[in-house]
């Protein structure tokens, strides 16, 4: 179209010029977030040289991590000055939800997942049934079994396949303000009885807070409460991956929840949502006296602010249902999965494997991370049980709660779309202690919506 | 406005007159144009066009976690118009439309009137003050008066005790609604304000003397001259404002991390289609969900410009 000469030299600095001006532009990035929200915006990316730690064997492959534990550099440090033949380059890609949006961004644009992801045990066949991770027995993950207890095996794998590598767990137990009880004369509950007759005296003696808090927005938190009377509300079979069993409104579940609306209805417990900055400072200010809690729980405490300088915690083992085994319940924990993005899939479960795999690690992820170890070698070892922690003013809190609550553990079954499942059972738990339905009500609205979406989503649905 | 529709017809008479004669150089002035459109056009395309193209093809096919991905036509704009969450989201927004609109245009009329008879110094901080809002981005914003209507460590519950009450939770079922209006409320008013203002200053004192000399009083001078003369710029207030509304997204998302249980998941329609993309990693459906929320809203402004085409110049 254009003839003469100059004009098309002229066009070729308009598009020297219109690329600048693209790449200033997409390097903005960023939506306003309006009607395109989902046309899908392409991974982060995990491209070395994008990486937070320092390498230090240059010429060694590398296999890129996503993990949000606290401490971590110091973990990823030690493994490559540990390893000639493979460095960890890692991102830490947002906490729990934040990296799983990303993740599963990058799988819907097939590019820009890291090699070895950290995912919580719930999520893993929300990512399985998008194929979206790899499955580890084919490297020999398999013989690691035996390092582990049978709860947290459980938690990752499904009949052969092996979808990750345990991390650390979440056993829960009770963390009281000793100070609390002690002023108001009031005995510590070992059972879920006394724990609510518990409630009601130290609010007769004159206490101002509550005895604990029931976060709607609870999610896993509330799931260890129902699972500790033997709720187990799904049925999953990765191999058999249309099918699922929902079972979610049992008498169980009913009289779990039932328990707690009572709670809720004599003002013994507060209903504040978790995770906000109103929670965390009542945590640590003396308006909860209990805070029931995983093993990380105290690691979480400790970073809070506008703690009670007078306050004295102490651990004791998670209250139990009168006249029934004692069950454990656990709430988080973590793994370590190799995506099916990854480029070498063998040497990305090696790294899986041997980032927690030594004692070194440990002592970091115990020391400073404040995690739970579900190895056994560092699990069982006298020196993990014995440890005193001067936060409990030297309570040996692993040998008193949580050792006993890890080994205790059966394992979990959760939903391939367990966002869903935490968000709507949130609703109908907040409809509940907003006195807009009961306990049943919101179970059987629950259950119902989970049986919808199930089907919507291909499912074939039994209880 | 009135400038720019007058100006094109003269354009349009010298470039018919200068046709046969100048046209080598009306050839190359076009050459020009496309030449001086190129950055905007490649960007256009690219990030505006593709986009909204490759999301509409998503929307066409439906993806479900058990069944795969097949073309199932129109079957998602069916679901989506039968979708209690969806059409629950627009009644809402619909809700805030109707409340919304007219206190922030209210007020940033108000805001203007005075601030236009107004020629002290205090007018111009006052003008900056309400404008002031909007210069906080819209995230901040949310987060600052998430802390404001905190019971512990927002100022309410301290004034109410001042008078010996207690203060309401403003993050609940019942009362988030109204929360949310104030937050926008506080952050766009000022904007529409100083368009508004602007649009003021644009009349001819004149006017306004041969008012005063007819008698008019200020209210009059107000209600019954400057109003009607700046129609057109209101009614592109109230359509920033219908469709900011339609699209009603970061204030309660903001507010959901503090108040999950009184806001769910598909507060609004495009709360609905942001978790159905990135929670529940349903892009297809949540590509229709935008894409019928872009329908509502194109229907929804259509329908406000016809109505008001006599004020707004645009016929």
């Amino acid at each position: 179209m254009l003839g003469n000469t100059p004009v098309r030299r002229r066009r070729g600095a308009t598009a020297v010029v219109g690329l600048g001006l693209v790449a200033t532009l997409s390097a903005c990035g960023g939506g306003d977030g309006t009607a395109e929200a989902g046309a899908g915006s392409g991974g982060s990316g995990a491209s070395s040289g994008s990486c937070t730690n320092s390498i230090k064997v240059d010429d060694a492959p590398q296999v890129s991590v996503w993990a949000w534990y606290p401490a971590f550099e110091q973990v990823v440090d030690h493994f490559n000055d540990t390893h000639d033949d493979v460095q960890i380059c890692w991102t830490n890609a947002g906490q729990g939800a934040d990296e799983y949006t990303a993740f599963s961004t990058a799988i819907e644009a097939g590019s820009g997942a890291p090699d070895v992801i950290m995912l919580e045990a719930e999520v893993l066949s929300t990512f399985t049934i998008r194929d979206a991770l790899v499955d580890l027995s084919e490297y020999g993950v398999g013989d690691l079994e035996d390092q582990f207890t049978e709860g947290a095996w459980s938690d990752v794998t499904n009949g052969d396949a092996i979808y990750a590598v345990p991390v650390d767990g979440g056993p829960m137990g009770m963390l009281y303000r000793e100070d609390i009880f002690t002023e108001y004369g009031v005995e510590v509950p070992t059972t879920w009885e006394e724990f609510a007759a518990a409630g009601q005296q130290l609010k007769d003696a004159g206490y101002e807070g509550y005895i604990t808090n029931f976060p709607t927005n609870g999610n896993a938190f509330i799931h260890a409460l129902m699972a500790q009377k033997g709720w187990a509300p799904f049925t999953y079979d990765a191999a058999a991956p249309t099918e699922i069993g929902i079972d979610v409104d049992t008498p169980e579940a009913q009289e779990v929840l039932s328990y707690w609306e009572g709670l809720v209805d004599q003002g013994l417990v507060s209903t504040d949502e978790a995770f906000t900055a109103d929670y965390n400072t009542s945590l640590v200010d003396g308006t909860y006296a209990v805070y029931l809690a995983a093993a990380w729980g105290p690691g979480y405490l400790q970073g809070l602010s506008d703690a009670d300088e007078g306050a004295t915690w102490r651990a004791a083992p998670i209250p139990q249902w009168e006249g029934e085994e004692p069950t454990q319940i656990n709430w988080g924990g973590s793994t370590f999965a190799v995506t099916a993005q990854a480029d070498d899939p063998e040497l990305s479960a090696r790294v899986a494997q041997e980032i927690f795999g030594t004692d070194e690690s440990w002592e970091i992820g115990i020391g400073e991370a404040a995690l739970f170890p579900l190895w056994r070698p560092v699990l069982e070892s006298d020196g993990f049980a014995s440890r005193e922690y001067e936060f409990f003013d030297g309570q040996q809190i692993q040998k008193d709660v949580f050792l006993d609550a890890a080994s205790g553990y059966p394992g979990f079954t959760f939903a391939p779309f367990q966002t869903y499942v935490y968000d709507q059972q949130t609703q109908q738990l907040f409809a509940m202690v907003e006195g807009q339905v009961d306990a049943a009500g919101a179970l059987s609205a629950f259950e119902k919506s989970l049986v919808d979406y199930a089907t919507g989503q291909g499912f074939t649905v039994t209880e | 406005m009135t400038t720019s529709t007058v100006t094109p017809p003269a354009a349009g008479t010298r470039q018919g007159a200068t046709h046969h004669r100048g046209s080598r150089i009306e050839h190359n002035r076009q050459r020009w144009g496309w030449f001086f459109l190129t950055p905007f056009a490649v960007i256009f395309l690219v990030f505006l066009v593709a986009p909204l193209g490759y999301a509409f093809w998503m929307s066409l096919h439906t993806k479900t976690l058990a069944a795969g991905e097949s073309f199932t036509g129109i079957a998602n704009y069916q679901r989506a118009f039968s979708d209690p969450l969806f059409l629950e989201g627009l009644l809402r927004v619909g809700k805030f439309v109707a409340v919304m609109v007219p206190i922030q245009i209210g007020v940033a009329l108000a805001a203007a009137l005075v601030l236009d008879t107004l020629a002290t110094r205090l007018s111009k901080f006052s003008r900056l003050m309400i404008f002031a809002p909007y210069a906080i981005p819209g995230m901040i914003g949310a987060l600052m008066w998430g802390f404001l209507y905190s019971p512990r460590f927002g100022p309410a519950s301290d004034l109410f005790e001042l008078v010996g009450a207690t203060a309401p939770n403003f993050l609940g079922t019942g009362t988030v609604f109204g929360s949310l209006v104030n937050i926008v409320t506080w952050q766009w008013s000022g904007y529409y304000m100083i368009i508004i203002f602007a649009a003021l200053r644009g009349i001819d004192p004149a006017i306004y003397e041969a008012a005063r000399i007819d008698g008019a009083t200020g209210w009059q001078t107000a209600v019954r001259i400057k109003v009607p003369m700046i129609a057109s710029a209101l009614v592109m207030v109230v359509i920033f404002s219908l469709i900011g509304t339609l699209q009603f997204f970061t204030e309660p998302a903001v507010l959901r991390t503090v108040a999950p249980g009184a806001i769910p998941a598909d507060y609004t329609p495009n709360m609905y289609a942001f978790s159905l993309a990135f929670a529940y990693s349903q892009f297809n459906y949540a590509s229709t969900i935008a894409f019928a929320l872009g329908i509502v809203v194109f229907v929804f402004s259509y329908v406000f410009l016809y109505l008001t085409r006599k004020k707004s110049g645009l016929k």
